[in-house]
């Protein structure tokens, strides 16, 4: 089994600096495809099938594609790495970015050639402080090498990288906002469309990928598209770091073919849930992302499949609920965290997330009514996509109306034991 | 145009608009908090949810948000939907999670957005059962009140306050529920326009501190269409009394002129119509020893006409703070050849200048409306902020006018603001300032220039010749100039819509003769230009316009050292003015002292009138109806709001019953204000116009006058029941064709006599929307006012050749130019407690430099006498202005112990020990 992202990288080991990244075949995709055309570099993302992995799983390619090419385009153009890795339960961009570090500077000049963007951020989140401190480190070497500043690698193309470490906020995640954040100002999302491709960074075309999409780009171009869907088993190419936490065996992130079910992950690689606790659920791609329970265990984490089931693939990085923890006390704290994290701009956010986790603390408190649990699924409900500005809200209300489907029996013992049953 | 289907109705629509406004256009109620019509569509509040299908067949469809998604042809929209009426019901719940429903108490109330829309989704009962988010409010200064508590987080606030006004002290801080609009500390907002917060805000955190010291209801104000005294732009007011007092001045929407917005010395200068200086009865003094003692009206008349008539020798002086009427009662009591025009010989000059440069001249002066969508501006030589503020936001929104088209390349729709925004980023269209020091628009000036009067003439000339080689060169001119000039000529050659602002700030013919040149050369070379000229008064223009001699002439006649005018007089008749503001006061005590008669008619006491032999209560603005005519050449009309105590009388009836007792020889007597201003119309060329500016008293909808009192006005009957248990009659108004009283048409009037905004389910100042065609747009019946000076587009003027030589330093003295401020430097808007408190004191202003050679610092003392003003001297603490060009120093004009200086003027400065008294 093939694990190109992470063959550089092994616990404890310390990132391959330049030299070693070369040795190990580093920056021959972008020695390739400078010799490529943008256009073609492009098409063989395209062909891959390479798929968004900061959550939402749009194709790459085509986010790309909306990007203004040719002579008459605004410049300077930019690509964005969006490192403000910030979803709960979610580790998998940290080991890329500690591990690995040059993997992901090829693959966004790789990337930004492919647009061809003049300037380039990495968007990083405030508590990666080895992360930043590797990247500053590979970034000065990169430049030294002139693989980034003018002319890299002797060609025509120049790109600038800049390593921005965020302020901390789960907002600055979501891309406009980052943009906002980025540019000074208060991290509120922005209206789509237009899109960032049109009008982005400094109103200039602006593409922002995810850290392990990113990483994915040489690999594309270094062994060509067939190669890369050939490693998955799914349509959509490639591997994918797959995360468990929660009261298992052996918690971790491995790298394994995209589609692995849900099953294979939780028991081959993470050995299982720990004597005395039973499996009830788990929240496959972060905290945004709805419940599966027993009966989704065989469903492959792939994007379609993952939708198909009711949920989302998000990050691949699954947290799973035991018997031992209270389901309630966990959406508790799942909405106390989006509750504190909206940005305040639209009013179904900002009051709406922050009367759930109050009705929650009120059923944890033993202070529960029947009607609190009309007030939820009517929240549930009402802060759908669509109904709020960004996709936080609706995130939000993910593992809330699933948590309501699946643990009902748990909010009704709530209010009428007047208690927590786990307190 | 486009049809949409509204829940399966077709409507004709707007391509492109977006849904709200066009749903509002429509009349149809949809709810909305974050969208306002100046300010755009941002998507915050999501309370304008509505369902859209894409297609006949989809009978599901999707919530979208009305004011973000565009009206397109064949769109169908439901604002019935269960699910999009659900989803707005539970907005509404939302926002009341923590608004503190404290109605009762709140200012807000009864004119609460809030309210309206509460009502109008049908939210009402309370589920939420927690606590609700509490704030510390700050003071933000004596005309803002803030009260967090209600905040809904519409955003409108900071939207207004920096994106829309260029505010830099105010802003949204904190997240999620805690979003706090202020200051990063408690203090005054520093905006020139922090006012129109109490307008902008859809609920009660920013309310109007002026009017919680007389606090009344929108219910309970009588009202009258009304229009700004406080400066020359004539922006249109609602002023609001109660209880014979005045109590708050709401924005009254004029397309054309003021929009949505007013600034601050507007909105809070009316307090003077309550101040203890208000002149309450007739007075007279036996002899100039003697106090001036309350008499009664008859008495005053008939010892009037009795000067008049027993063959003294009466002159009048008008004021360009009266109304036309009030002038041209004057004129015509003492006759034209008597009349002399209320202003100094400087600012006559300039005011005779400017109405030839606008009447002649090709260039056409802009409304406000039309400042706003210039898209390429130099301004010469005038502090826009603080003489004619409303024109600083205006030219404010016009730099937006050239990146716009970045946005529309991206096919980003005008009103999705923060998207244009958001791709136009810091790209600025072109906007030159040359000012005398640092203006309040250098922030998003293109270019600034620095320099004296003469300086900043020679700049304008330089333009106007580099865009058109017929016009004068300017000679010895420096390359750095030339450069500059090159580039604000290409900049206003490549706009579509250039404009020239000047004014009398710098009290400069040469800068008014400078930008017409610019603005005429523009129209010579095919780039038809607007040139804007800011005036000082509420009625500058159309004072000027009725004319008069000079107001030193009127003192050389008086102390009987005039050159042979054949008039010859000892008896004058002052108009609605403080003479201290227009000359030197020692001319005018000289004057006063020579004059055998002082006659004061004016409204407030002041310097002139505690000099007066006696004095006639005059109404104010709010008393009085009348027309004014604006920097625009916009004649309005401002009705009367209340009767006034007393013997207060319009200025007009005064002269009127002079008249009548003195025996003047005058048709029949003027019995309203109708016949004065067709007298006025039919005597004054070019005044002909005004007769239009407004119906006349006798205009009736269905037989029925205008009620000033709105529907719901309370206590009538029980008001003056301790005095008689009888409801008085309400009082006659042979004036206008409005009543002071609840009784008259419903409806909505004719917007020059629409008293207040205010519609069916619509309380708040927002019930605009329904007197506009489309909303945002302009008033339903057209927008009020009438233009009385109009450009000669095909008129081959000669340019001006009079270009002043480079400003030279003096070894020992110092050229005094004007500084301008808003607060402190307008007689009547002073007096406003409010505004008294932010009033500017007096101080020199000098160069850092030449202050060191002074050996001056910031805060000492310095003396400064002027080489005319009689040697004058004035000891004034120093500040030091890094823009003021060396050798200059500057002064704020205007303020009372500096009021009459006529500057620019040469005076010696001189440092002061600490010690000296001055």
């Amino acid at each position: 089994m093939e694990t190109p992202l992470t063959r550089n990288i092994a616990p404890g080991k310390t990132p391959p600096n330049l030299a070693q990244y070369e040795k190990a075949g580093g920056y021959a995709a972008l020695r390739k495809a400078l010799r490529m055309a943008p256009g073609e570099v492009m098409a063989a993302v395209k062909e891959a099938n390479l798929r968004g992995r900061g959550g939402a799983g749009f194709p790459t390619a085509q986010k790309w594609s909306f990007v203004p090419m040719g002579d008459d385009a605004p410049h300077p153009k930019y690509l964005i790495c969006n490192a403000d890795e910030m979803e709960p339960g979610t580790f998998k961009d940290r080991l890329l970015l500690e591990g690995d570090p040059h993997q992901l500077i090829e693959g966004m000049i790789v990337s930004a050639y492919a647009i061809q963007a003049d300037v380039s951020y990495i968007f990083l989140r405030w508590a990666y402080k080895l992360a930043a401190q590797r990247l500053e480190q590979a970034i000065a070497e990169a430049y030294r090498q002139g693989y980034l500043g003018r002319n890299i690698a002797d060609s025509a193309y120049s790109l600038e990288l800049h390593l921005h470490v965020s302020a901390g906020r789960y907002m600055c995640g979501e891309e406009t906002a980052l943009l906002n954040a980025l540019e000074g100002k208060r991290a509120n999302p922005r209206a789509k469309p237009p899109y960032p491709q049109v009008s982005g960074l400094w109103g200039k075309p602006t593409v922002v990928d995810n850290v392990e999409t990113l990483c994915c780009v040489p690999h594309i171009v270094n062994h060509g598209a067939a190669w890369f869907r050939s490693l998955s088993r799914c349509s959509d190419g490639g591997t994918k770091l797959y995360g468990v936490s929660g009261r298992v065996n052996k918690p971790g992130l491995w790298e394994l073919p995209m589609g692995t079910p849900i099953r294979e992950i939780l028991e081959e690689h993470a050995g299982g849930m720990r004597d005395g606790y039973k499996f009830r659920g788990l929240l496959p791609g972060g905290a945004s992302t709805d419940f599966m329970v027993t009966d989704h265990l065989d469903v492959a984490m792939d994007f379609d499949s993952m939708q198909a089931a009711g949920s989302r693939l998000g990050t691949g990085t699954m947290i799973i609920l035991d018997d031992k923890t209270c389901p309630v006390g966990m959406l508790h704290n799942l909405e106390h965290f989006f509750a504190q994290e909206s940005c305040g701009w639209c009013t179904p956010c900002w009051s709406g997330l922050s009367w759930v986790e109050q009705i929650l603390k009120g059923l944890e408190d033993g202070k529960g009514q029947v009607s609190d649990l009309e007030r939820l699924q009517s929240h549930a409900r009402l802060l759908g996509p669509g109904h709020t500005f960004c996709a936080l809200a609706p995130g939000a209300a993910e593992p809330l109306q699933s948590g309501l489907k699946y643990f009902g029996d748990d909010f009704d013992r709530h209010i009428r034991e007047k208690r927590c049953p786990w307190r | 145009m486009a049809t949409i289907h509204i829940d399966n109705r077709p409507y004709p629509v707007k391509d492109g608009e977006n849904l709200l406004q066009q749903c509002l256009s429509l009349g149809l109620n949809l709810p909305y908090f974050c969208w306002h019509p100046a300010l755009g569509s941002v998507g915050a509040c999501r309370q304008c949810a509505i369902k859209q299908f894409k297609n006949e067949e989809d009978k599901h469809g999707k919530i979208v948000m009305a004011c973000m998604t565009p009206a397109t042809d064949g769109a169908r929209i439901s604002i019935e939907d269960p699910e999009a009426r659900e989803f707005r019901t539970s907005i509404i719940e939302w926002l009341m999670v923590n608004h503190p429903h404290d109605c009762p108490v709140c200012d807000e109330g009864g004119e609460c957005h809030l309210q309206d829309m509460t009502v109008m989704t049908g939210h009402t009962y309370r589920r939420y059962r927690g606590r609700k988010r509490t704030f510390h409010n700050q003071n933000l200064g004596p005309l803002v009140n803030h009260e967090m508590n209600r905040c809904i987080q519409c955003y409108r606030c900071t939207r207004f306050y920096r994106d829309y006004a260029g505010g830099r002290d105010f802003d949204a801080l904190v997240l999620r529920n805690q979003v706090y609009f202020g200051r990063h500390q408690d203090g005054t907002l520093e905006s020139e326009f922090s006012g129109n917060l109490v307008e902008v805000c859809p609920t009660g955190v920013f309310t109007d501190k002026s009017l919680k010291q007389h606090y009344t209801r929108k219910w309970d104000f009588q009202t009258a269409p009304s229009v700004c005294v406080h400066c020359g732009l004539g922006c249109n007011t609602i002023p609001g009394e109660r209880y014979g007092t005045l109590r708050r001045i709401h924005n009254r929407f004029n397309g054309a002129v003021n929009g949505y917005f007013l600034c601050d010395r507007g909105r809070y200068g009316y307090d003077f119509v309550n101040s203890e200086q208000r002149i309450q009865r007739p007075a007279l003094r036996k002899d100039r020893s003697a106090p001036l003692q309350s008499i009664s009206k008859g008495e005053a008349i008939q010892f009037l006409a009795g000067l008049v008539a027993n063959g003294t020798r009466t002159i009048g002086i008008g004021s360009p703070r009266a109304s036309i009427e009030a002038n041209f009662a004057l004129r015509t009591l003492v006759g034209p050849e008597r009349f002399y025009a209320g202003v100094s010989e400087q600012d006559g000059r300039l005011l005779a200048s400017m109405l030839d440069i606008l009447g002649q001249g090709p260039a056409r002066s802009p409304s406000l409306h039309e400042v706003e969508l210039a898209d390429a501006v130099l301004v010469l030589g005038e502090d826009v902020t603080n003489t004619a503020p409303l024109l600083a936001l205006t030219l404010r929104q016009s730099i937006r006018r050239q990146p716009q088209k970045i946005a529309e390349k991206m096919h980003i729709p005008h009103w999705n603001d923060h998207a244009v925004r958001a791709a136009v980023q810091q790209e600025r269209g072109p906007l030159f300032v040359a000012a005398i020091a640092a203006t309040r628009l250098d922030d998003v000036a293109t270019e600034m220039f620095r320099g004296v009067p003469d300086d900043l003439a020679r700049l304008g000339f330089a333009v106007a010749h580099a865009l058109d080689s017929r016009a004068p060169p300017v000679p010895d001119l420096p390359d750095t100039i030339r450069t500059l000039a090159d580039t604000i000529a290409k900049a206003l050659k490549a706009a579509e819509r250039p404009l020239v602002v000047s004014g009398m700030g710098c009290a400069s013919a040469a800068v008014l003769e400078a930008a017409a040149s610019v603005a005429w050369a523009l129209c010579n070379t095919g780039h038809p230009a607007e040139l804007c000229f800011a005036v000082p008064e509420c009625n500058s223009l159309g004072a000027a316009m009725i004319g008069g001699a000079t107001l030193e002439l009127a003192f050389e006649t008086v102390l009987g050292t005039a050159a042979y005018t054949g008039i010859a007089a000892d008896t004058v008749i002052i108009l609605e003015n403080d003479l201290y503001h227009r000359a030197d006061a020692a001319a005018v005590d000289q004057f006063l002292a020579a004059a055998r008669n002082v006659v004061v008619i004016d409204h407030i006491s002041h310097a002139t009138s505690a000099g007066a032999d006696m004095v006639l209560p005059a109404g104010t603005f709010a008393e009085t109806d009348g027309t004014l005519v604006n920097n625009e050449g916009r004649a309005q009309r401002f009705f009367q709001v209340f009767v006034p105590q007393g013997d207060i009388q319009e200025s007009w009836r005064w002269a009127q019953d002079l008249i009548t007792a003195a025996g003047v020889d005058k048709d029949d007597p003027w019995l309203n204000l109708d016949q004065v201003t067709a007298a006025c119309a039919a005597s004054i060329p070019g005044l002909q116009p005004i007769l239009r500016a407004a119906p006349t008293a006798d205009f009736r909808i269905d037989g029925q006058k205008v009620p000033r009192q709105p529907h719901r006005y309370s206590g009538r009957t029980a008001m003056l029941a301790n005095i008689d248990v009888h409801e008085p009659e309400p009082p006659e108004d042979p004036d206008a064709p409005l009543s002071f009283s609840m009784e008259g048409y419903p409806n909505h009037p004719p917007p020059a006599l629409n008293p207040r905004f205010w519609a069916p389910g619509w309380n708040s100042v927002q019930a605009l929307n329904k007197f506009q065609d489309e909303v945002g747009g302009a008033l339903t019946g057209g927008d009020p006012g009438v233009r009385l000076i109009e450009p000669l587009p095909a008129g081959k003027v000669e340019y001006f050749t009079n270009i002043p030589s480079a400003f030279e330093r003096r070894a020992g003295e110092w050229l005094v130019v004007p500084l301008r401020h808003i607060f402190g430097t307008e007689e009547l808007s002073a007096l406003a407690p409010a505004l008294a408190e932010l009033a500017a004191k007096p101080y020199l202003a000098l160069n850092p430099g030449d202050a060191a050679e002074l050996g001056l610092a910031a805060g000492d003392d310095s003396q400064l006498q002027l080489k005319r003003n009689s040697g004058q001297k004035y000891r004034l603490p120093v500040r030091l202005e890094p823009g003021l060009q060396r050798g200059s120093a500057g002064i704020p004009v205007g303020l009372l112990p500096l009021a009459g200086i006529v500057v620019p003027a040469w005076g010696k400065v001189t440092r002061m020990g600490k010690e000296t008294p001055s």
